[in-house]
């Protein structure tokens, strides 16, 4: 395919393993209970409203976020709220979460029926934003930043670019691709909303090679609505990262240690345009999302999940785990995080459950570094892993700092390639916790 | 309940590991190995042998007894690759005791006593290749004449390189034009019909063994071709300026070790620099330094001590030619 674009430093090419990508959306029944975490999106948990007892309708806003970065939460079912209690999430720990006994669903008054499209955008661009904010919508491609806060163009800044993301580089996700196939129109009425709301008149869709069917689609439903381009990429992994998907479509370069502002852009994944179109047409919160679930050997699919969901009833419904299944990773398998227990509910940031078998859940042996300089090659930042590696070994926090380590982005590229099995992005991360830590003590 | 394994992600890896590099090499060195065979013979098999038993009994030996380690890294292939590379960069010819002595320099004193694989700054084949060639002047500069497929062990037919040829005539006064009747055909220097190191004098084998390494992405083209290039064009404006005086740049990639040395040792991960720009000031460097010791120098050959400086320079490339960065100023 000609005039396929991609970024030109680093990056890697991991099997890609879209094993559900023909599966089309199922919609997975309401679970006895739900679990719905407080700290669902980057930043400040949201403070519950309701208490143990009450009555919860779907969609009723159960949890303000009310710090500056921090989203609302709303109930995903509609039941009596069973307990506000600590509940494992993801990150393997214990937080708060609102527990609720489902009932059949009543929605919130004011919510309207989501089945016929509405093309007609009638808000005005404050409103638009203040809708997003109101409906508890975050970043859905993973990083969960609350998108009223990125929407929010800061003063002096212009943005010329919205850049839509439908990358999904990660191995294994197909949920963002199914949405484009089967929401095409909504997503791109969403991407007209948040053009207004950003006050741009040019959006540009990026999809990689591998889901041609889908930049066919947009491609051809995207003629009828004015200033959104579907561009092609070529394949390669970190592409759906917010500074590597600039590049590639812009040509240009977000500054270290800068936003995508700072070059005129504004990142939305293809997840959050539909969130965006359902909330602000039809004042619908975000309280259902698309997860993809998977594995090789594994007979999974993408399914609609309410958020708080146990992942244990979307395993089940695909028949169960293997016996011989040894990891559950949330999200992908390049950046994914490994889950204790089949209890952590469907979150606003969960893109795909992921099941190995027992001969993918283990790493490698670890051997010397035999300096090969793969991990420089492949590093989409233009950083010496290596290098950081054996800093942060040795605590050389100040070092750590100079040579760039907090402009990693965790993509897990050079641990992906390292031959010698070495633990760099562990190594870096630890480093990037430290010297964030001496940087904050340093303002105070 | 059941635990699950839990590790920071990528949870996925490359198929590529240390020992499918490593083994790798020693595939991409075959082809070399077997002209080496049908050129000298018998004694190429025998003293490759005892080299690569050596290195490898040596590794064994060192890790087992000395470091009282469990572990067995000769199971990782790099020491075979050094024996393979020392047996190359001597004359078939060499008693095997010296090669025995090579090996033990090679691995014990240039790899292990750094900690092994990884560690050492220098590339043992060519630490072990110096040793001899410093310790045994005359057995190393004894050159078999090819007699192909021969059996023959004593009283082979020696006689100078190419490289010496030259080096030599032209200290006698000759011109280039009059020593090139003594030098083999370009076609027989790039096929290997020349004598010369046991493993260097294919240029083709060895070239093919690039391609296997280029592909299977354990080398990239930095160092070779940046080697390569260098001293094509260093011997080029030389010999521009005194066809008479230096020989053409063609004649110095096909003779001596050039071939061997950029593709096989100067790429060697360890003792070379960890980034594409580093790596090819790196292969400039070793271009220049071969040339200035082939014509200036004392030896007529200098592929293994312009790759020995270049490693001990390898650390302060690494820390001053920094990739470039996204995103920076």
């Amino acid at each position: 395919m000609i005039g396929l674009k991609t970024f030109p430093l680093g990056g890697v090419h991991p099997e890609e393993g879209k094993y559900t990508a023909k599966k089309s959306i199922e919609i997975l029944p309401i679970p006895e209970s739900v679990y719905i975490p407080l700290s669902q999106s980057l930043g400040a948990p949201s403070v519950p409203i309701v208490n143990k007892g009450d009555r919860v309708k779907t969609g009723q806003l159960i949890a303000k976020g009310e710090a500056f970065i921090s989203a609302n939460i709303h109930s995903s079912v509609t039941g009596v709220v069973e307990k506000i209690d600590e509940w494992i999430d993801a990150s393997g720990y214990r937080k708060k979460a609102i527990i609720i006994k489902t009932e059949p669903d009543e929605w919130e008054e004011g919510i309207l029926p989501q089945n016929q499209l509405n093309p007609t955008i009638v808000l005005s661009k404050e409103e638009i934003i203040q809708r997003i904010k109101e409906k508890g919508i975050v970043g859905m491609g993973g990083a969960t930043f609350p998108t009223h806060v990125k929407l929010s163009i800061p003063q002096g800044k212009k943005a010329e670019y919205l850049i839509i993301n439908g990358v999904e580089c990660e191995p294994y996700l197909t949920s963002d691709h199914r949405l484009m196939l089967e929401k095409g129109e909504e997503i791109l009425i969403g991407i007209q909303i948040l053009m207004k709301a950003v006050d741009v008149n040019k959006a540009i869709i990026g999809i990689e090679a591998n889901k041609l069917d889908a930049i066919e689609h947009l491609t051809k439903l995207s003629a009828k609505y004015q200033g959104i381009e579907v561009q092609g990429l070529k394949l390669k992994y970190p592409q759906g990262a917010e500074k590597q998907l600039i590049k590639a479509l812009v040509n240009r370069e977000v500054p270290s240690g800068k936003l995508p502002i700072e070059v005129g852009c504004v990142v939305q994944n293809v997840g959050t345009a539909f969130a965006v179109y359902e909330a602000v047409q039809f004042n619908k919160p975000l309280i259902d999302r698309v997860v993809t679930i998977s594995g090789k050997n594994f007979n999974g699919g993408n399914f609609l999940v309410r958020i708080g969901t146990p992942i244990k009833a979307l395993i089940d419904k695909c028949g169960g785990l293997p016996e011989n299944t040894e990891k559950i990773i949330n999200g992908g398998p390049m950046m994914g995080k490994a889950l204790v227990s089949t209890d952590v509910p469907v979150t606003k940031g969960t893109s795909g459950i992921l099941v190995f078998t027992s001969e993918m859940s283990h790493r490698m042996p670890v051997y010397n570094c035999i300096r090969c300089g793969k991990c420089v090659s492949v590093c989409p930042m233009g950083l010496e892993p290596i290098l950081l590696e054996k800093i942060v070994e040795n605590n050389k926090w100040e070092m750590a700092e100079k040579e760039h380590i907090l402009d990693c982005i965790e993509c897990g590229s050079c641990q992906y390639t390292c031959p010698a099995g070495r633990p760099l992005l562990d190594m870096i991360r630890l480093g990037k916790n430290k010297v964030n830590q001496i940087i904050r003590s340093r303002g105070k | 309940m059941s635990t699950y394994v839990l590790s920071g992600s990528p949870h996925v890896h490359d198929k590529q590991d240390v020992n499918k590099i490593m083994w790798g090499v020693v595939y991409a060195l075959i082809p070399a190995l077997l002209v080496s065979i049908y050129f000298f013979g018998l004694p190429a098999l025998l003293t490759t042998l005892i080299a690569v038993v050596s290195c490898v009994l040596f590794e064994y030996l060192i890790q087992r007894f000395i470091f009282k380690s469990t572990e067995l890294t000769i199971k990782d292939g790099s020491a075979v690759i050094t024996g393979l590379l020392l047996a190359f960069n001597v004359p078939s010819s060499l008693p095997w005791w010296q090669m025995v002595i090579g090996s033990l320099v090679a691995i014990g004193i240039a790899k292990m006593t750094f900690g092994g694989l990884g560690k050492n700054p220098f590339n043992p084949a060519l630490v072990g290749r110096v040793f001899m060639l410093i310790s045994f002047p005359v057995e190393m500069t004894t050159w078999p004449k090819v007699s192909p497929l021969s059996t023959q062990l004593t009283d082979i037919v020696t006689g100078p390189t190419s490289l010496g040829i030259v080096k030599e005539g032209l200290m006698k006064g000759e011109t280039v034009s009059q020593l090139m009747h003594n030098v083999p055909s370009y076609t027989d220097m790039f096929i290997g019909n020349i004598g010369g190191s046991l493993g260097e004098i294919s240029a083709l084998a060895i070239i093919l063994g690039g391609i296997y390494m280029l592909f299977k992405k354990i080398i990239t083209w930095h160092i070779p071709i940046s080697y390569i290039l260098t001293v094509f064009v260093f011997t080029g404006i030389l010999w521009l300026i005194n066809p008479e005086k230096y020989a053409d740049p063609i004649f110095h990639l096909l003779a001596g070790g050039l071939m061997l040395g950029a593709i096989f040792m100067a790429t060697d991960m360890v003792t070379s620099p960890i980034n594409h720009k580093a790596q090819i000031i790196f292969g400039l460097g070793c271009g220049v330094l071969t040339v200035l010791i082939r014509i200036w120098g004392a030896y007529p050959e200098g592929v293994s001590f312009a790759i020995l400086i270049m490693n001990a320079v390898t650390p302060i490339l690494n820390r001053t030619i920094k990739p470039k960065r996204f995103g920076g100023k």
